[in-house]
């Protein structure tokens, strides 16, 4: 890709320091809150990691350097909108106030997850605090649904917005051509925000598009394309903003890339070291979101190691007690099988229930099996 | 002969393929430099180099859709679909496109190729990461489909497909991959497409199955034959088009009947099986036909192992019919 990093839109520079009289659009209180948003990803994050290689859960996805993009997205919009997220958006739950406990729930599958185990870690679906819409692992799928859901907005009268997110890989699916070419005809109130995280999977993203970048791709649909510092909380939150203003005021979609760096793995069963050139994790590494933010706020005088303490030790008790709470919840019972595959349990179904009930009266229960995601 | 696990099994077919044959290339998500998730494509690209194994853009429908076009224009595409999950975006391309070419054109233009694609549950992921979907696909007239469940076969099969004048959508029991092992013969050798593979002979209960369940069946078999019971357990290994004569056979030879798969029931691959026999032989059935599948859910993750059948519930099924 060519294009050049003095083309990004950024505000916070590397030593923290803002262009003189810039506007955050956000209270102090807020900014705290996004900060301590940013520190509860991360805890979740490790702790995740370390339960799966430990055997405690199955798998799970990193969030580590991509959550700048994540909250400064969820802090630029409200309760009330509607969010499409990707498998990797722990920040915008996070900052939107869904429980961590919740989200362990999902991650050990038990019977308190509220899709009752029957999805992957990390495969969220809440209704409160937030519309934050059930994961579905194939990709794209949820690009034209969030335009959908935003077309019912415009219907309905109601300044709501759509967000969906996804990453650089997305954009070569067949849901984002679609949804982004019906977004622009239908002037829907929705966000594109592409991660553009570096990686899908193993390919480096220059593999998914021969295009400079993927803002410019808004041009032949219709809407405006944006290119943001994606590790950079301010730049994001104003880019989104400014997006979701012009949605609510009926004048339609918009595409924001969001450049930032995918720092761990796919997931817990990928190696990336095997693929990732160690020097540009370096490079990276060194315009972490959460130091950069952190500078930030100890410019503008809202932080200092006090705060620092109280906050770590707050958020990694939090994310602690969720995984303790939710290992120590038990599994979901079997007659989750069989329900909510309709609204009325058909009688087919229910035979097939009580068929696998009566077995394993007779027989015994079956033996848990010893499977592993290797993905 | 060496003894390869099945994913080792279907990277040797891959290599003696592209060897023997420069038409044959390798495309999918992640199979480059990786050599795929699974590692079925590992070191194909540093032997043969980027133009015949490399990685495309994340799009299914992209995938299969330019794999026609390169097999019209003479080259042998062995496409990977990261996850049989994955697949329904290029449903079109595969079933309106790729099965009917040889019909709609007059046999002027044809598609030879294949598609590999990881099937089935017990790795635990959930209701994507999981599925069976060879319904869909053996339904589809003009498409072969064809599934493996030894490394011997895997291998032999995969050779056939990839030689084969039409496409073949190859469904890999990823819940195998590396659970099996087995000898398998150095360089190039065919396994028939079309033939059904007789796993154990038996004279009481004849137990139809393919991919991942094969082993069930047979450890339901072990634990049958205790109490005396006999089975006969047969492997289809092609689903279409079906060894029909063999699958007759089979199942006069018993007169009692079980098909096993785990893809949901209604519908499923049994009730065809079912069927031919209740069309043809049924004056040598002794007893009802019963299936075992996975129940007429999405699938689970938490209680896969409760959807997936397992010995208990194959015994079961053949208990009944030998009681019968």
């Amino acid at each position: 890709m060519t294009m050049t990093e003095a083309d990004l839109l950024t505000v916070i520079e590397a030593d923290g320091g803002t262009p003189p009289d810039f506007d955050t659009g956000l209270s102090d209180a807020e900014l705290r809150r996004a900060y301590r948003a940013m520190l509860s990803v991360r805890a979740f994050d490790d702790t995740c990691m370390k339960l799966q290689r430990a055997g405690r859960i199955g798998f799970s996805i990193p969030n580590r350097g991509i959550e700048a993009t994540q909250v400064g997205a969820a802090s630029a919009l409200r309760p009330t909108d509607f969010f499409f997220p990707s498998y990797r958006d722990f920040g915008m739950a996070l900052y939107l106030g869904v429980p961590p406990v919740e989200m362990m729930h999902n991650m050990f599958g038990d019977a308190l997850d509220s899709a009752k185990g029957r999805q992957m870690p990390v495969h969220f679906s809440f209704t409160e605090p937030i519309k934050y819409f059930s994961i579905s692992s194939p990709i794209g799928t949820h690009i034209p649904q969030a335009v959908g859901a935003a077309y019912a907005f415009k219907l309905r009268g109601e300044d709501h917005v759509s967000l969906v997110s996804f990453g650089d890989g997305g954009t070569s699916s067949l849901g984002f051509h679609s949804g982004m070419n019906f977004a622009g005809v239908w002037k829907a109130p929705v966000i594109f925000l592409c991660q553009n995280n570096g990686w899908a999977i193993s390919c480096p993203s220059d593999h998914q598009t021969a295009s400079d970048g993927f803002a410019i791709k808004a041009a032949a649909y219709g809407m405006p394309g944006i290119t943001v510092d994606g590790n950079d909380l301010l730049a994001v939150h104003q880019v989104v903003s400014e997006a979701a203003e012009r949605a609510r005021k009926g004048e339609g979609p918009t595409l924001i890339e969001a450049r930032t760096y995918r720092m761990g793995g796919h997931s817990t069963s990928d190696d990336p070291t095997k693929y990732v050139p160690a020097e540009e994790l370096a490079k990276w590494a060194e315009k972490d979101p959460v130091e950069r933010f952190r500078r930030y706020l100890a410019k503008r005088g809202l932080w200092d190691e006090a705060l620092e303490e109280r906050l770590q030790a707050e958020v990694s008790a939090e994310v602690r007690d969720a995984a303790k709470v939710a290992e120590n919840t038990p599994g979901p019972g079997l007659e989750t099988i069989f329900s909510d595959v309709y609204a009325q349990l058909p009688p087919h179904l229910r035979r097939q229930g009580e068929a696998a009930f009566d077995l394993a009266k007779r027989k015994g229960e079956a033996g848990a099996g010893d499977g592993a995601f290797p993905l | 002969m060496s003894t390869l696990t099945l994913i080792q099994a279907v990277n040797d077919g891959l290599k003696t393929a592209m060897r023997g044959d420069e038409r044959v290339l390798v495309l999918g998500e992640d199979v480059g430099p990786k050599g795929g998730v699974f590692l079925a494509t590992e070191g194909l690209t540093s032997e043969f180099g980027p133009e015949r194994c490399f990685d495309t853009p994340l799009s299914e429908d992209g995938i299969i859709g330019t794999a026609i076009g390169m097999a019209v224009n003479g080259l042998r595409p062995v496409a990977e679909i990261q996850f049989q999950d994955f697949i329904f975006p290029a449903f079109d391309q595969i079933v309106s496109e790729a099965a009917k070419l040889r019909y709609r054109s007059g046999g002027q233009y044809t598609a030879p190729m294949v598609i590999r694609t990881p099937y089935g549950g017990g790795i635990r992921g959930g209701l994507y990461h999981s599925q069976s979907g060879e319904a869909y696909f053996a339904h589809t007239p003009g498409l072969k489909v064809v599934i493996p469940s030894t490394p011997h076969d895997a291998k032999g099969l995969l050779l056939a497909s990839i030689a084969d004048p039409d496409p073949v959508l190859f469904l890999e029991p990823k819940a195998l991959y590396r659970s099996v092992k087995g000898e398998v013969p150095e360089g190039d050798y065919r396994v028939d497409l079309s033939t059904l593979r007789t796993v154990r002979p038996g004279k009481d209960v004849t137990v139809f199955c393919y991919g991942a369940m094969v082993p069930v069946c047979e450890r339901a078999a072990q634990q049958a034959a205790e109490q005396g019971i006999d089975c006969l357990v047969v492997d289809l290994r092609t689903l279409t088009p079906l060894d029909e004569e063999g699958v007759l056979e089979a199942a006069k030879a018993t007169g009692r009947v079980v098909t096993v798969h785990e893809a949901p029931r209604f519908c499923g691959y049994g009730a065809e099986i079912s069927a031919l026999i209740a069309e043809n032989v049924i004056e040598y059935m002794e007893a009802p036909i019963r299936r075992v599948t996975g129940f007429d859910t999405p699938f689970p993750n938490t209680l896969e192992h409760h959807y997936m059948p397992d010995e208990r519930r194959v015994l079961d099924a053949i208990e009944s019919v030998a009681r019968f």
